[in-house]
């Protein structure tokens, strides 16, 4: 940086202090949550002094120690909370996978057809993308009960591949644009037919994008509610229906901390995701973008 | 690339969607024209020792077999969405004529459920969308002049309210203004009124769920105008700093009309998530305060009657909204392909 732009004290420090500002607003209450998740209800909602929940008070009263796994023993155990969470890992994997393997075939078609089908086949799917999943699933339910499709996992996995697709074509179609078109043809002019080329010389340098992507489409079936919560029966859960079953049952049972457990294992998951994957997340969310 | 190689490359994802996207929104359109079949009422004369009397009572059996049959109900035109639920058309006319004043038809009109709830939406739209563009903006730039070494674990804890499940960002919100949770607490002390509850009034709860929506798609806005802030020329920078320009100027007349294609961008993609509103409210409970047109559907769709017409025929006004909404920008990008073309 040059001598010209640098900047003076004044701007830092108003700067620092509002960023400051804003992580303490977009991190404390995970933070909170994750410490108080491993206290009794009486700590996490305290009554009588809010700092009961930073020292465990009645937690320490009830339970001998200042921390306390019976949320999550709860949750996990009693509730089994881990069915959820295998049936998460099953659909994750599959919509992440399925709806990979259509998006590249079809985003890789529409960044190489110059023909005005491949621009309206886009808009459509930026219509659909628009379409809120819960009005699809009012037009799901009737055919689904008629044929025996509800409460299956794979009906869901489908679903929500489906749902994806707009999205999935959308931010691989841009990855492609950027993969020099010469490429390709060049591997054609020596002999390939289209799917060879794509398959020999696309697919080794696609990587990127599509890891990227994929990230993306995890998410969105991670955290979907809508669909899960409206297509699978109570066995077949996943662990955000799940979740939010435990707001009905267990208000009334007074074990509001399962719930606290549940969104802490919930979280925890995507904590990682973002360690591990920050730089492409943040790629992804500019790829569409910068790029127009 | 040829015609023939093109279809075979797209077919599984056009086939996904044609099913499972288009085919449901032809399916509601249907259904929100039709309604359940009314209930088959079956004349019986009872005659005992004092004459014979005649006595009307719904035959369940014969109800259950009709609607097995015909799911999909009786043919009803635009029955449904006239009906008090959706446009109460009805309604509206007596009160457009009977009303003094325009604030007196207001009030009944808030009184329609499709309309309050088409009012939260639209108010929810326009308040968190530009919300967030400000605050991202800000913070973007508040992160570009920090050190270096600061940006990574900055972006990595701004993240956060984004990427994680909204059900559980939002739940972690609510347990927070809890009346006895942390925020509660401190709005209690703050408004010095110990029985202050955000579960318990309406504007509070109003408030609370646009303040999630802000919270949790700034890291978007954020993120993607710190990318664009990347690439703002230096050059153009220090020319306008040579020429005079205060810091305020420079981000007034070089960045923001740098970061203008983004906004439009933030824009759009906000528009649209913040139209489908929805978990925040089963998180915070707020269905009493605040119904979205998706809760609109979902209570429908939920419980133990499944009002398939009542949910249709919302789910169908909701996509003509959503058309509205969207029109300006699918005008300007068939515009920008014909000039590219």
């Amino acid at each position: 940086m040059s001598v010209a732009t640098r900047r003076p004290l004044t701007v830092k420090f108003v700067a620092t202090s509002f960023l400051m500002l804003w992580l303490i607003v977009a991190a404390f209450p995970f933070l909170w949550t994750l410490w108080g998740s491993f206290k009794v209800e009486g700590d996490f909602f305290s009554k009588a002094d809010w700092a009961n929940s930073l020292f465990g008070t009645l937690t320490q009263s009830e339970t001998g120690g200042s921390f306390t796994g019976a949320g999550y023993f709860g949750a996990w155990i009693q509730e089994e909370f881990w069915r959820a969470a295998l049936n998460t890992a099953i659909v994750c994997l599959c919509v992440v996978t399925i709806s990979l393997t259509c998006g590249t075939l079809a985003a890789y078609a529409l960044s190489r057809s110059p023909y005005r089908y491949a621009f309206w086949l886009l808009l459509f799917a930026l219509i659909f993308r628009a379409t809120p999943p819960i009005i699809l699933v009012s037009g799901y339910l009737l055919p689904f009960f008629e044929w025996n499709l509800w409460g299956h996992l794979s009906t869901t996995i489908i679903v929500l591949v489906a749902i994806n697709q707009p999205f999935t074509l959308w931010m691989l179609h841009s990855f492609f644009k950027n993969i020099p078109k010469d490429l390709d043809e060049s591997a054609m002019v020596d002999g390939c037919t289209r799917f060879q080329a794509f398959r020999h010389v696309i697919i080794p340098v696609m990587w990127p994008g599509v890891i990227t992507t994929g990230l993306f489409s995890f998410l969105l079936a991670y955290n979907d509610f809508a669909v899960t919560s409206m297509l699978l029966s109570k066995e077949n859960q996943t662990m955000v229906p799940k979740l939010a079953s435990f707001l009905g049952t267990t208000q009334t049972k007074g074990n509001v901390m399962f719930a606290v457990a549940a969104v802490v294992s919930i979280t925890a998951p995507l904590f990682v995701m973002i360690l591990f994957f920050q730089r492409q997340i943040v790629s992804g969310l500019t790829a569409g973008a910068v790029k127009g | 690339m040829k015609h023939k190689s093109f279809f075979w490359f797209v077919l599984p994802s056009v086939i996904l969607m044609l099913l499972f996207i288009a085919l449901p929104i032809v399916s509601v359109v249907t259904q929100s024209l039709h309604t359940q079949h009314e209930q088959v009422i079956i004349t019986v004369e009872n005659c005992g020792p004092f004459g014979c009397t005649q006595a009307q009572s719904v035959d369940q059996e014969a109800t259950q077999a009709l609607r097995d049959a015909e799911p999909l109900g009786r043919f009803a035109g635009l029955e449904v969405y006239k009906d008090r639920n959706h446009l109460a058309v009805s309604d509206v006319a007596s009160a457009w004529q009977n009303s003094n004043s325009y604030r007196e038809f207001w009030n009944t009109l808030m009184n329609l459920p499709f309309y309050l709830a088409l009012a939260f939406t639209l108010t929810y739209t326009a308040i968190v969308t530009p919300m967030t563009i400000i605050l991202g903006f800000v913070v973007a730039i508040a992160i570009n002049s920090v050190a270096r070494s600061m940006r990574g674990p900055t972006i990595f804890f701004s993240l956060l309210p984004m990427i994680v499940t909204p059900l559980v960002g939002a739940l972690i919100l609510f347990w927070m203004v809890d009346a006895r949770g942390i925020l509660g607490t401190a709005l209690q002390w703050l408004a010095d009124d110990p029985s202050l509850s955000v579960k318990a009034s309406t504007p509070l709860m109003w408030i609370m769920l646009m303040v999630y929506g802000t919270w949790s798609s700034i890291p978007f806005a954020f993120i993607v105008y710190y990318a664009g802030l990347q690439t703002v020329n230096q050059d153009t920078l220090e020319a306008a700093m040579i020429d005079g320009a205060s810091r305020w100027e420079r981000i007034r007349y070089v960045i923001i009309p740098h970061l203008a294609p983004l906004t439009t961008f933030i824009a759009l993609i906000q528009l649209m998530d913040n139209f489908r509103v929805f978990e925040p409210i089963i998180s915070f409970q707020a269905q009493a305060h605040a119904r979205s047109l998706s809760i609109a559907i979902f209570t429908d769709l939920g419980g133990e009657t499944r009002l398939l017409s009542s949910a249709a025929a919302t789910s169908v006004l909701t996509i003509v909204f959503v058309a509205i909404l969207l029109s300006p920008v699918l005008v300007r990008t068939w515009r920008d392909f014909g000039t590219k073309n």
